[in-house]
């Protein structure tokens, strides 16, 4: 068992190259904050990139930076907010839930894990600013994709390919991303005691307002209570966030209020106590319990997440909160079963999706498909590419399907 | 044509079109086969008209069941296939060869589903860019990328080509707006990536689709996100006596943390072709023109647009005007749209390039360019959406003095070699196609071209599918496949270990 812990991109390219050579297949990790996602791997080596750190290239102006793909998210996000700037996707941070440090994760991870939060409704994920890669495949070849430019059909885009990847086609040693300007101000409209199909209709209304909400998260009664330090109190509360200039953002709280002059109480929350609340929807804060209970991450149409929900809730004990307008569903399973196919059998008959076991216990990870089976067709044309990635299966082989070269096949639940 | 060398007609494909012909149309009976030679120059071209080639035969499909048929008819017998839509690509990404099926989308041709509370639209892929804002906007609600082909390129075609437009630093680009789509393998095969939702599972296919020129599968259904429209917006038109303080004025604007719906500069033979074409009231003594939109609720943009006058005041400008009214908001932009036309005006013919460049290079760029011009002794004018670096340079020339052609083409592959030189691109916007195919070898070694070639392979191992465009050089997937293992020895035995 040995790790490597290259601090340059050459060092990087000839560990892979050895371990191509060798056929030892590699755990390719970061901080390893995420690394209770996906199936458990049983490597010989582990190749950490924590030491391959360092922004090379920011400029503001142009909105870009480049750093080496073990680089700290936190040290980018400081460097940024010097500026006024951000990752306006809002990578979230899964320490809190799988029972690590918060704050830790790297900006490899980031790409690796297609990370967003509250934002991704207005702002996209990682996905929809990577600008580009420089990579080792499984191959142990380097190659590169993209550039440092926002607009550029150059070639496939390698980079999104990437995304989501989990370190399961290539290693990253450079990663470039579109940076932005930070929004000046913040405020956060809370509906109080909505149960969760009003809140729904709510959030949709927001959405297709003119008020430009930004993140529309929705959390049910008691869950409200664990964010934000209990500052909310227990009672639903119904978010819709709006970002930008000061002027601006007042005109559109007001639009706001005026769209739901009916619906009880509003509350208006602003600044930095707003920042909290959607930092801890953000990191699943509601259930970051120290357990090993069962969480899901479901993405989905977003009228249809209650409803699939509502089911759920005759056939299994759970607790759920809402983000992306109700696209995103969190769920904790009480009863510590993960219900992968009872789950998974909803969300098809609820307009389609996917389900992500994104924290269980190891004996759950091995036996249920941490990420959502694909279909045959789809699964076939996934292993076929992972296999022009890492024909030998070295990188992470098994972490996002159990077989070595298949990444994600679609094993019925 | 200039010395392209395209893929090898396929004799024994050659031999039997009659039996081809006769098969496609048991799979598409109806008018969807088109065969005769007078028919088919509708179809011998793409936007980029300096090439041309008649395909073997046209089809145009009605069902995904006869496009699956298709294509699996066509992979089962090594027939190439060339995708097709409203044949706007202006890198020739749609230009026909000679052995294969040009298979045109055009029939699929409705908005199947509009949903409002997930705002979502579902359309098929022959519907067109602006079709789907026309759908949805009686509730007040757009489809965000705006290329300034909307009115008839599809939304197939945005999808293969990953089309921008002036909006897309803001709104972003079709890869940030489409959620899902459903596409036909090679094989015939039927697949669905992403839906309603938001990220696809498993490897983001959806974001290597988008914007793989038509080499990877036939897009047969996209769903996409609408937005909201701006309440208003209005614009600033600037104008400065050097470019160099028009890009030190984006920068600036962009640095105060305003991001702009649109933000576009012209040069000055720009301005003067525009001018002289639509009148638009353009300054004649500038050097840089910039054309500053910003969108919102009324108070932002008139917060705003105080900020981005000062911004530009203090950068130089010599003139500033700032529209009082939508009728003047429009005519600001007349120009700048009719940008094209209006260079046509002054030239015979013209050659649109595409290079994206980091924005501060733009001087450098322009210096460049204005050297070039004079080897060549052929003339350019600038268009550039100055917010994201993407570069529209229009080079003058008379396709009717022999050599000009392959003059300019020489003068626009001298651009891109500095734009990529300068850390930029090769195209922002208007695909690599056949048109700089050639030229991928200056932003890319031969490793990153096996590699994209590889992921080819994974959808298309036969390299059936659109051949001949985006690689310069085609290789076999068996020989892609090789390994070459150097070396098991340990790696740098002395770094740490734990």
């Amino acid at each position: 068992m040995t790790t490597f812990t290259p601090t340059t991109s050459d060092e990087v390219l000839s560990t892979v190259a050895w371990a191509v050579a060798e056929e030892s297949p590699l755990e390719i990790l970061g901080h390893g904050s995420k690394r209770g996602i996906g199936r458990p791997l049983q490597t010989e080596h582990t190749l950490d990139l924590s030491k391959l750190t360092g922004v090379t290239l920011y400029e503001p102006a142009e909105l870009v930076l480049s750093a080496k793909a073990g680089t700290p998210l936190a040290e980018i996000e400081k460097l940024l907010a010097e500026n006024g700037q951000q990752l306006a996707f809002e990578p979230m941070d899964y320490g809190p839930l799988l029972g690590g440090e918060p704050g830790r994760g790297t900006i490899g991870g980031v790409l690796a894990a297609n990370l967003s939060g509250p934002r991704r409704l207005k702002a996209g994920a990682a996905r929809d600013h990577i600008l580009g890669i420089n990579v080792v495949s499984g191959r142990g070849e380097a190659f590169k994709s993209g550039g440092r430019v926002v607009k550029n059909v150059t070639g496939y885009d390698m980079s999104k390919l990437m995304a989501n990847s989990w370190g399961t086609l290539a290693v990253f040693t450079d990663v470039t991303f579109k940076v932005l300007p930070a929004a000046k101000t913040e405020v956060t409209l809370a509906m109080r005691g909505l149960l969760d199909d009003a809140a729904a209709t709510a959030m949709a209304l927001a959405l297709g307002s003119s008020a430009e909400v930004s993140s529309a998260a929705h959390l049910p009664e008691r869950i409200a209570a664990r964010v934000a330090g209990g500052t909310l109190g227990s009672d639903a509360a119904t978010l819709l966030r709006v970002e930008g200039f000061g002027p601006s953002v007042a005109y559109r709280i007001a639009a706001l209020k005026t769209l739901f002059a009916n619906a009880g109480p509003l509350q208006e929350i602003s600044g930095e106590a707003s920042r909290l609340i959607w930092r801890d929807v953000r990191d699943i804060r509601p259930f970051a319990d120290g357990s090993e209970k069962p969480v899901w991450r479901v993405s989905m149409t977003p009228s249809q997440g209650h409803q699939m929900v509502l089911t759920l809730r005759m056939q299994a004990a759970v607790s759920a909160f809402y983000d992306w307008q109700g696209g995103l569903v969190w769920l904790r399973m009480e009863e510590g079963d993960p219900e992968a196919a009872l789950l998974r059998g909803l969300l098809r008959k609820h307009g389609g999706g996917h389900a992500t076991l994104v924290r269980a216990a190891p004996a759950h990870r091995a036996a249920v498909p941490v990420f959502e089976p694909q279909a045959p067709q789809l699964a076939a044309l996934s292993a076929r590419l992972k296999a022009e990635f890492d024909p030998k299966a070295i990188l992470n082989p098994g972490r996002m399907a159990p077989g070595a070269g298949s990444a994600t096949l679609g094993i019925a639940t | 044509m200039s010395g392209l060398a395209m893929p090898k007609p396929d004799d024994a494909t050659m031999r039997r079109r009659d039996e081809i012909v006769a098969d496609m149309r048991i799979i598409v009976p109806g008018e969807g086969v088109v065969d005769a030679t007078n028919q088919m120059r509708a179809f011998e071209s793409d936007g980029l008209t300096a090439y041309r080639q008649l395909p073997l035969v046209v089809v145009l499909p009605e069902t995904v069941a006869q496009v699956s048929r298709v294509l699996k008819y066509c992979n089962d017998r090594n027939i190439r296939v060339v995708p097709r839509g409203s044949g706007t690509s202006l890198s020739g990404g749609a230009l026909p060869l000679e052995d294969a099926v040009l298979l045109v989308m055009s029939r699929f041709n409705r908005i199947l589903e509009i949903d409002f509370p997930n705002r979502i639209v579902v359309a098929q892929p022959g519907v067109t860019n602006l079709g789907i804002t026309t759908a949805v906007e009686q509730e007040g609600f757009y489809y965000a990328p705006d290329p300034s082909s909307q009115i008839a390129c599809s939304i197939g075609g945005n999808v293969a080509e990953n089309s921008g437009g002036v909006h897309c630093l803001k709104y972003g680009l079709t890869a940030n707006n489409v959620l899902g789509i459903e596409m036909v393998l090679m094989n015939g095969e039927v697949v669905r990536l992403g839906g309603s939702h938001l990220d696809a599972e498993g490897y983001d296919l959806l974001g290597v689709m988008t914007g793989s020129e038509g080499l990877l599968g036939v897009v047969t259904e996209v769903t996409v996100r609408i937005l909201k429209k701006p309440e208003t917006a209005r614009a600033l038109l600037i104008g400065f006596p050097t470019s160099e303080q028009g890009g030190q004025c984006v920068a600036d604007i962009i640095g105060a943390g305003i991001i702009p719906g649109g933000m576009e500069m012209m040069d000055r033979p720009a301005i003067h072709a525009a001018e002289d074409f639509v009148h638009a009231g353009y300054p004649l003594d500038v050097e840089a023109l910039l054309i500053v939109e910003l969108d919102g609720p009324g108070v932002e943009v008139d917060h705003l647009i105080t900020a981005v006058e000062a911004i530009a005041i203090r950068n130089g400008s010599t003139t500033c005007r700032i529209s009082q009214s939508e009728q003047e908001r429009l005519s600001f932009w007349a120009g700048r749209k009719a940008a094209f036309p209006a260079v046509g005006r002054i030239s015979p013919d013209y050659y649109c390039m595409d290079g994206t460049i980091p924005r501060k290079e733009l001087p450098r760029v322009l210096a460049g360019m204005r050297e070039l011009s004079e080897k060549y002794g052929l003339g350019v004018a600038n268009v550039f959406h100055a917010g994201d670096g993407n570069l529209h340079p229009l080079i003058l020339y008379d396709a009717n003095v022999p050599g000009e052609l392959d003059k300019a083409e020489s003068f626009g592959a001298d651009i891109l070699r500095l734009c990529v030189k300068v850390g930029g691109v090769l195209t922002g916007e208007h695909g690599v196609g056949v048109e700089k195919r050639d030229l991928m070898p200056e932003m890319f070694n031969q490793i990153d071209l096996d590699q994209q070639m590889r992921v080819k392979c994974a959808f298309d191992p036969n390299h059936l599918l659109n051949p001949g465009k985006v690689f310069p050089q085609l290789r076999r997937c068996a020989e892609l496949g090789r390994m070459h293992i150097s070396g098991g020895k340990l790696p740098f035995p002395d770094i740490p270990r734990f």
